[in-house]
């Protein structure tokens, strides 16, 4: 391959070679006019390129790909309208710290700021919203911005990186030359974190009564998860995962008690709040985990671990900063704790029979409808026991995304998709074609709403041609639900615009089959079973089942936004009356 | 850890590449830090150029925004100037309305400053002059009364004193 170095070729062809020598293996886009130059040598590459029907779904598609994979997600797109609708994948994926490259082609670099045809400037455009950004105009560039791209995206904190590249340069002629190594003056990720933070951090931990791991999709995104299993047997702490982090602790596992925040576990939520120690890692404080910042667990100390100095006090003032990759930070740690355990090892038994309190008393549930119609809750959970934790499940955004994240149990890393950070409605779909594409032999759901999934659907279309046989079930309650459930809950029950008749129109069956897929629906619980095995059988084509549930199922427990995590409230009917609730 | 708010001076080096400063300014714009003042020019690298930032922050705010403007790909370095160990310097160029009674007593205060007088014509003066915040708002308050008819001020600029040991500053004030 390195033959290659210094061989003349188009910008174009020095792109594509770039690509591969960056080891990319699949991207996921649509061409136009000013990257229709880069599309001429994608055609011999051996780089599978997978041709979607939106720039969003590229976007998403290649975000799932990286979830999925831990690999960096490509996407690619032409100038203009193609490069802007890129610009919510981008953002998606930076909230989410998802290594992620979007190439867009550019007008000719004579015609930038003209307003030519198809011009936007996406580098000024994507600068908020990306990790990093390229403009490139002289083709001699394009290999070392996108060794650059490539390891800015994927190493420190992960991110989305976008690579605009004028027309012209793709297609002048240039010489090849890849880059061996990347070295940039003003990125320099710390990886290890100092020795006196690890000790101060072990002696923290061996004098906390009731200390909380509260574990961020950093655990994932590091594949530290062997090591955080140590460090929790060690201690014997409490595990809490947060929504970006589910499967990086076995949810079997007894020190586990669910995930944290606005729609957490009673026992997760409250064990934050009463605790005097929150060993962090690689999780930051979001507002939807905290509430109420001024009246998050008041009595606790904090031990951040983070590779992003910029988290650290951004929310919450530490105690003890640990700035560095969690794998090394963990592994640092897990001696030094053993030595402070020699010398003393705390007795968490009170602990554990407060926190087993909870756990026993507050347990996650639902009711089914008193009038027969179906619980979305019971269908999710259902299609997480069927369909078993070796599968992935990809989540949209609002209560199918909560209740996926509440009722299936997750056991491994890189199984639990969803878009955390921004909440983009429409990711599931392509979200869960590009996993199925990074893991061809797992079985993938989509777990989406009515609402979300009419966002992105025709990404459907692309899964059936390609012959990527996700699955998707719609969790359909014909409503915008999270946001009715707000209605409900704070607009005096008057749903204003969020009732989307999706049980009338469209037929999602129909739909689906139109698109290429195997259509199914299921409106009764004796069914649930029996559609959902049916569609674990199709495996040679996409399949999509329509459950069509009650629509008033909210999503329990709760805490209102803006208020302080002591005040969760804990519903067991269908539809509770706000104010009579206990704790 | 206190919560009042002070004025910071951050010397940041960058890359001298299109889209630095657009960088920086989004970034304070989209967190909502206070910029007093910006400067930029390049160094005695053709490679690197020097940003003097001012900003008011209260309290931890500040480490804040040293680490989150230290994320951006450009920026190589970031120091932050103490008023005592760093020389701090602004331009100013102010018009200053004259008569000829009044004349004298401005081109009296322009010598006690030790600016200097770039323009004349019939009805004003227009003065350069170079010090510190602190200096600079004290001519201007002197030459207020006569009455000011324009004014254009430059960012601060800013570097750190030689400190190796036994380094003498040349500065006298």
């Amino acid at each position: 391959m390195s033959s290659e170095n210094g061989k003349q070729m188009t910008g174009a062809t020095s792109l594509v070679k770039s690509l591969e020598r960056a080891g990319v293996d699949v991207m996921f886009g649509i061409p136009g006019g000013a990257i229709l130059p880069a599309y001429d040598p994608i055609f011999d590459s051996p780089i599978r390129h997978i041709l979607v029907r939106h720039e969003q779904g590229a976007g998403h598609a290649a975000t799932g790909y990286a979830q999925a994979t831990g690999r960096v997600g490509v996407c690619i797109a032409t100038s203009g309208p193609g490069a802007t609708n890129l610009v919510t994948p981008l953002a998606d994926a930076q909230m989410d710290s998802v290594p992620l490259v979007a190439i867009t082609g550019q007008v000719a670099s004579g015609a930038i700021g003209t307003d030519a045809f198809q011009e936007a400037d996406i580098r000024g455009i994507t600068m908020p919203v990306t990790k990093h950004n390229y403009l490139v105009t002289d083709p001699a560039d394009i290999p070392r911005a996108i060794a650059e791209a490539f390891h800015i995206a994927a190493t420190g904190r992960p991110g989305a990186v976008l690579v605009d590249i004028a027309k012209d340069a793709l297609q002048k002629q240039t010489i090849f030359n890849w880059p061996e190594s990347v070295s940039l003056a003003g990125y320099r990720p710390i990886v290890e974190p100092e020795t006196s933070a690890v000790r101060d951090a072990a002696a923290l931990i061996a004098s906390a009564q009731s200390p909380v791991l509260y574990v961020g999709g950093g655990v994932i995104k590091s594949n530290s998860y062997k090591e955080l299993m140590q460090l929790a047997e060690l201690t014997g702490a409490p595990v809490v995962t947060t929504l970006m982090a589910r499967g990086a602790f076995p949810d079997h596992h007894q020190q586990h008690l669910g995930m944290p925040g606005m729609h957490g576990t009673v026992a997760a939520v409250t064990a934050l709040q009463k605790s005097d120690l929150l060993i962090t890692l690689g999780a930051r404080f979001d507002d939807r985990v905290t509430g109420k910042l001024s009246s998050f667990a008041p009595d606790a100390k904090i031990i951040h671990a983070d590779i992003d100095p910029a988290e650290i006090g951004k929310n919450r003032i530490v105690d003890v900063a640990l700035i560095g990759d969690l794998k090394y930070t963990i592994s640092a740690l897990i001696p030094a704790l053993k030595a402070e355990f020699k010398k003393h090892q705390p007795d968490l038994s009170a602990w554990w029979s407060q926190l087993n309190s909870w756990r026993t008393r507050y347990p996650l549930g639902y009711d089914h409808p008193t009038d027969g119609t179906l619980s979305p809750q019971y269908v999710i959970e259902r299609i997480g026991k069927i369909s078993g934790p070796e599968s992935i499940f990809v989540a949209g955004v609002g209560q199918h995304q909560m209740w996926a994240s509440q009722f299936i149990s997750y056991e491994n890393p890189r199984t639990w998709l969803n878009s955390g950070g921004l909440g983009t409605m429409g990711y599931a779909v392509p979200a869960a074609m590009g996993a199925k594409v990074g893991a061809p032999d797992k079985v993938v759901w989509a777990i989406d709403g009515d609402g979300c999934f009419q966002m992105t659907n025709q990404e459907l279309v692309t899964c059936a041609i390609n012959k990527i046989p996700i699955k998707v079930a719609i969790i359909n309650n014909e409503s915008l639900g999270m946001v009715r459930q707000w209605q409900t809950l704070f607009y005096n029950e008057r749903y204003s615009n969020t009732d989307l008749h999706s049980k009338r129109i469209p037929d999602f069956a129909k739909l689906a089959e139109a698109m290429g897929c195997v259509g199914l629906a299921c409106e009764s619980r004796e069914d649930v079973d029996r559609v959902i095995a049916q569609a674990m059988e199709i495996n040679d084509q996409p399949v999509v089942v329509d459950f069509r549930v009650h629509r008033d199922a909210m999503v329990w427990p709760m805490v209102a936004a803006g208020t302080s995590n002591d005040d969760i409230v804990v519903a067991r009917s269908m539809a509770p009356i706000w104010d009579s609730q206990e704790l | 850890m206190t919560n009042s708010i002070h004025t910071h001076t951050l010397s940041v080096l960058v890359e001298n590449s299109p889209g630095v400063l657009a960088r920086v300014a989004s970034l304070f714009s989209r967190r909502g830090y206070n910029i007093d003042s910006l400067a930029v020019g390049p160094t005695e690298d053709d490679n690197i150029s020097r940003m003097t930032i001012v900003i008011s922050v209260e309290g931890h705010a500040l480490e804040q925004v040293i680490q989150q403007l230290d994320k951006l790909i450009n920026v190589i370095s970031i120091t932050q100037l103490d008023p005592i160990t760093s020389v701090q310097r602004e331009l100013l160029l102010v018009k200053v309305a004259t008569t000829p009674i009044t004349r004298s007593q401005v081109l009296e205060t322009v010598q006690l400053f030790r600016a200097k007088v770039v323009d004349v014509a019939q009805d004003a003066v227009t003065i350069e002059a170079t010090g510190n915040a602190e200096k600079i708002q004290a001519l201007l308050r002197v030459l207020e009364p006569y009455g000011i008819k324009e004014l254009v001020q430059s960012g601060l600029v800013a570097m750190s004193r030689g400190l190796k040991p036994g380094s003498i500053s040349t500065e006298n004030q």
